[in-house]
């Protein structure tokens, strides 16, 4: 039986790739893939403890994030797509027009 | 070294490389790849974990639905690549380090401050199939089932609005 | 049945007496409402039918007091009640006040009918319908609050009575405001009027402190409860009573036109003749007197008072007598007289001769009304011949036309123009003069004869006084009536018509045998006012028939008609001749003509410094120091310097604003710094929060 803090560790490192991806891309396909990354790391994380406590509970809450990524990227992905047809670009560097 | 250990290092080992390939690889469409590769061995955690119906719906919606869509948009918009930029160049090293700090971090709670992990407990037959999730699902989860349902809609009707090409749009 | 009742139990009609205010009321409010589109003559009569009915209310009350001398006490509302002071609108009906009742309706009466004719023929009036009912307005006015002023319960509604006369008098002196006499645009009848206001309200000044002190001293200003505690409170506090009743006297003097007020009446005469009249012969005036004979049981209590108020009415008597010596003003003459014959009425009251006051002041209402009515008569048939006059002679714009009708040395020969005028006149001139058997004679003879008793300077004072009121109202007949006309105007006088002649018939009828009322022997109206002094406890003197005081005035009388004979009669005067008294009397003749310069006395010694004062206070204090130096430069100065120097440019831009400016320019200056935080980069925004997680964590484990 593999420890759980095992999938923690895992989980984190995953998690830390992720975040780390959001914060050094400039493509915004990339990053949205990372967001996705750092999701299904903390869904192992879910995972790992259901399976230590022995609680359903933590599936379910998996399958709820997964929903919620889904929809996540449908909505992203349709923003960037009518990003591009104005800006004809994906670099999320160009898109500083809130700049102060 | 039970063969359980030699599964988990290895896969573990397939996640990280992969986790690192979407970080560092120039083309989107690698990128996408290595994700994909990456959900399918977080999906044999979930078998591992005792998750089977969690790894199927991680299979068919990640790997599967959310993914095939990553790549149309990739190929649709034809954006794989993007030109060079050293739009804030100090953003990388502070990233990178903030990210060490937050592992340290991580690290330090799991090791020195955790109670030593305990046994796992042997798990009820069907823990983890359609028939419990499902059983859980539409009895304690009902209202945020429901809602989420709601949510899926929404972000279809957004998307499609989104996406929708006007008839005044100067490309027509 | 009705009869019977009345055989048995006699007339009780005590309750209809708030009809003598309502109906002049109802009058004057028909008039003021519909009068817009009456005729004259409509106006003119409803306005003498109303009161008409006053004097049927008053003659049907006087017959009730024959059966219920008694008399009655009519509630009729509740007025005031604050703390202990409890008033209310109550009627008091007693041969006094019923007496009055009778003089006020039946006198006004004729009066107003007389009216009808003579504003129609003011030469004012020139058809303005407007004015016509504003009089009988104001006539009706008149006429209620002389009936609240007479049948008042208590002192402050006399003074309500008391201060609505005074303002009808204002009102009516002043009625021709902005014209004169003789119809030019003017003044000076509004100045008249408000000469006999200002009089006027130093004396009512007098009235209200003595109700005042009344109330503090009895707790009441009611004729039964202060009348029935006032020996109580003489023995106790006589200084309280003489106080009371010396500022009721300077209430008399102000509304009786008696010294030093008494100023006001002869000027009043700016009036229409009815006016002078009505107001300020027959009735208004005769308040005073009334008062004083209304608070009988007051002066009883203090004998100085009634030394004072019997000197103050014989001087009065005496002095106005003389001036009226050296009048030419055919109603100035009048004016005087009256100021004259109230004295006589006020000696008689202040001395305790109560019954002969009130007795004169009937007579005198008859024959002074007679005798005002009769002059008005006269200057409109002067005014008629003025209008015959061939037309160049009074152009509208001929020097000539300064004429005034009411000069006595424009007149004479009347006699043959207008016979009706002439021998009313003389009625009530012999009534005035006091010659047997006419009304003034039995009236002034028995003040006469009670000064002889109670006070023998007043009736030395006031034996002179009727010397010489014989002797001015001869002068008067002689020089109005006799001789040849001295004007063109007066040559062709016409008599007036039977509107104006025939009230002047009735009062005639009552000047000639109103001496029956109070005949020597019978004492009708002494035994009449006993019963409302004998509630009181008051003792009034029968009015003894005096042989030796009677020959004596009446042969006084007879030789100052002999006297003016001689200086009038026998060579009447010539147009443009001075007067032959003056040339007797000299500088004492310019002194009578003059009125002694009392006019001039008191701009002399009152109102000129009076007017310097406010000029001082004016100009002075309050223009200069207090307008130019405090406000202008102390309040105003120091404001400007609190608001421009200390608010505004230390404390409001220094301070106030420094604040203000200084978080603005902080604000503006941080956010050029901080602004650059917002690079527009999303990965930044990302690395910030990434930033908040580490540390967060690393907060969460070293805590």
């Amino acid at each position: 039986m593999i420890p759980t803090t095992y999938y923690i560790v895992l989980s984190a490192l995953l998690f830390t790739i992720g975040a780390l991806g959001v914060l050094i891309r400039r493509n915004a396909i990339i990053i949205f893939m990372a967001i996705e990354l750092m999701l299904n790391a903390a869904n192992l994380a879910f995972v790992a403890f259901t399976r230590m406590y022995g609680i359903i509970d933590g599936q379910v809450f998996v399958f709820f994030v997964m929903t919620v990524a889904a929809a996540e990227v449908a909505v992203g992905l349709a923003l960037i797509v009518a990003i591009f047809r104005t800006k004809h670009n994906i670099d999320i560097d160009q898109l500083n027009n809130l700049k102060g | 070294m039970t063969t359980e250990l030699i599964l988990f290092f290895s896969l573990a080992l397939i996640a990280i490389i992969t986790g690192l390939g979407l970080l560092i690889s120039k083309n989107a469409i690698y990128a996408a790849l290595y994700l994909v590769l990456n959900f399918f061995t977080i999906a044999i955690f979930y078998l591992l974990l005792g998750g089977a119906f969690i790894a199927m719906a991680q299979v068919s919606v990640y790997a599967g639905a959310i993914m095939v869509l990553f790549l149309f948009v990739i190929m649709i918009l034809g954006a794989e690549k993007l030109g060079k930029s050293n739009t804030v160049a100090w953003q990388r090293p502070v990233a990178i380090i903030l990210s060490i700090i937050l592992l340290i971090e991580a690290g330090y709670v799991l090791f020195w401050r955790t109670a030593p992990v305990q046994a796992a407990q042997t798990l009820p037959d069907g823990f983890g199939g359609p028939a419990s999730i499902g059983n859980v699902l539409l009895n304690n989860y009902l209202l945020p089932f429901e809602i989420t349902s709601v949510l899926l809609l929404v972000a279809m009707i957004g998307a499609i609005v989104l996406t929708h090409k006007q008839k005044t749009d100067k490309e027509v | 049945m009705i009869l019977s009742e009345v055989a048995t139990h006699g007339l009780d009609l005590f309750f209809l007496v708030p009809w003598v205010v309502f109906f002049p009321v109802i009058g004057l409010l028909i008039n003021m409402i519909f009068g817009g589109r009456m005729s004259e003559k409509a106006i003119g009569t409803l306005a003498s039918t109303a009161s008409g009915l006053t004097f049927v209310i008053a003659t049907l009350l006087a017959l009730s007091l024959r059966t219920h001398p008694e008399g009655a006490t009519v509630f009729l509302a509740k007025w005031i009640q604050i703390g202990t002071l409890n008033l209310q609108w109550a009627f008091r009906v007693d041969t006094l006040s019923v007496t009055m009742m009778m003089v006020v309706g039946g006198v006004g009466t004729l009066i107003h009918i007389y009216a009808i004719g003579y504003m129609h023929e003011d030469v004012r009036n020139k058809n303005d319908i407007g004015r016509y009912r504003r009089f009988f307005v104001f006539f009706n006015l008149f006429i209620a609050a002389m009936m609240i002023l007479v049948s008042s319960d208590n002192y402050l509604m006399l003074f309500v009575g008391w201060e609505g006369v005074g303002l009808c008098s204002y009102l009516l002196i002043g009625f021709w405001y902005d014209k004169d006499l003789l119809g030019r645009d003017s003044i000076e009848n509004a100045v008249a009027g408000k000469k006999a206001f200002i009089a006027n309200r130093i004396g009512d000044f007098g009235f209200l402190i003595a109700s005042f002190l009344m109330f503090w001293t009895f707790k009441s200003v009611e004729f039964g409860k202060v009348f029935e505690m006032a020996g109580q409170i003489a023995s106790e506090n006589p200084g309280m009573i003489l106080a009371i009743t010396l500022f009721m006297l300077l209430g008399v003097t102000g509304k009786s036109a008696q010294i030093p007020l008494f100023v006001w009446l002869p000027d009043a005469m700016a009036g229409p003749t009815p006016v002078s009249a009505l107001i300020h012969a027959a009735t208004m005036v005769t308040a005073g007197v009334y008062l004083v004979a209304r608070s009988a049981p007051l002066y009883m209590q203090a004998p100085m008072a009634q030394t004072a108020v019997t000197l103050v009415g014989a001087i009065t008597a005496l002095f106005a007598a003389t001036i009226a010596v050296g009048q030419y003003d055919i109603k100035k003459v009048l004016a005087y007289s009256t100021i004259s014959q109230l004295g006589f009425m006020v000696a008689a009251v202040g001395m305790g001769a109560f019954v002969a006051g009130m007795f004169h002041l009937v007579m005198h209402a008859f024959f002074k009304a007679l005798l005002f009515l009769s002059a008005g008569s006269v200057i409109l048939g002067i005014e008629r011949g003025h209008h015959h006059l061939p037309h160049a002679e009074h152009d509208e714009d001929d020097e000539e036309e300064i004429f005034d009708p009411g000069d006595m040395r424009n007149m004479g020969g009347l006699r043959k123009r207008m016979p009706i005028t002439f021998w009313v006149y003389l009625i009530g001139a012999i009534a005035l003069a006091g010659i047997p058997p006419f009304a003034g004679f039995f009236s002034k003879d028995e003040i006469l004869a009670e000064a002889t008793g109670l006070n023998k300077t007043a009736y030395i004072l006031l034996v002179i006084a009727a010397f010489f009121t014989a002797f001015y109202i001869a002068r008067q007949i002689w020089m109005v009536f006799f001789g040849k006309a001295r004007h063109e105007a007066t040559a062709h006088a016409e008599e007036s018509p039977p509107v104006i002649t025939v009230p002047l018939i009735i009062l005639a009828f009552l000047a000639m045998v109103g001496g029956l009322l109070n005949f020597p022997g019978v004492h009708t109206f002494t035994k009449w006012l006993e019963h409302t002094y004998n509630v009181f406890h008051v003792h009034i003197h029968a009015g003894e028939f005096n042989p030796t005081v009677a020959i004596t005035s009446t042969v006084l009388a007879l030789i100052a008609v002999y006297l003016a004979w001689l200086l009038y009669g026998r060579n009447p005067l010539k147009k443009e001749e001075p007067d032959p008294l003056r040339k007797i009397l000299g500088p004492v003749f310019v002194g009578m003509n003059h009125k002694w310069w009392v006019d001039e006395l008191y701009w002399a010694i009152i109102l000129n410094p009076y007017i310097a004062l406010s000029r001082f206070f004016a100009e002075t204090v309050d223009w200069t120091f207090w307008h130019d130096w405090f406000h202008e430069k102390v309040i105003a100065g120091s404001y400007q310097w609190l608001s421009h120097v200390l608010l505004s440019q230390i404390i409001d831009l220094g301070f106030i604003d420094a604040i203000a400016n200084g978080l603005g320019s902080i604000t503006k200056k941080s956010a050029s710094v901080l602004r650059k935080i917002q690079t527009g980069y999303v990965r930044n925004y990302a690395l910030s929060i990434f930033l908040g997680v580490v540390l967060i964590i690393g907060y969460l484990i070293i805590k």
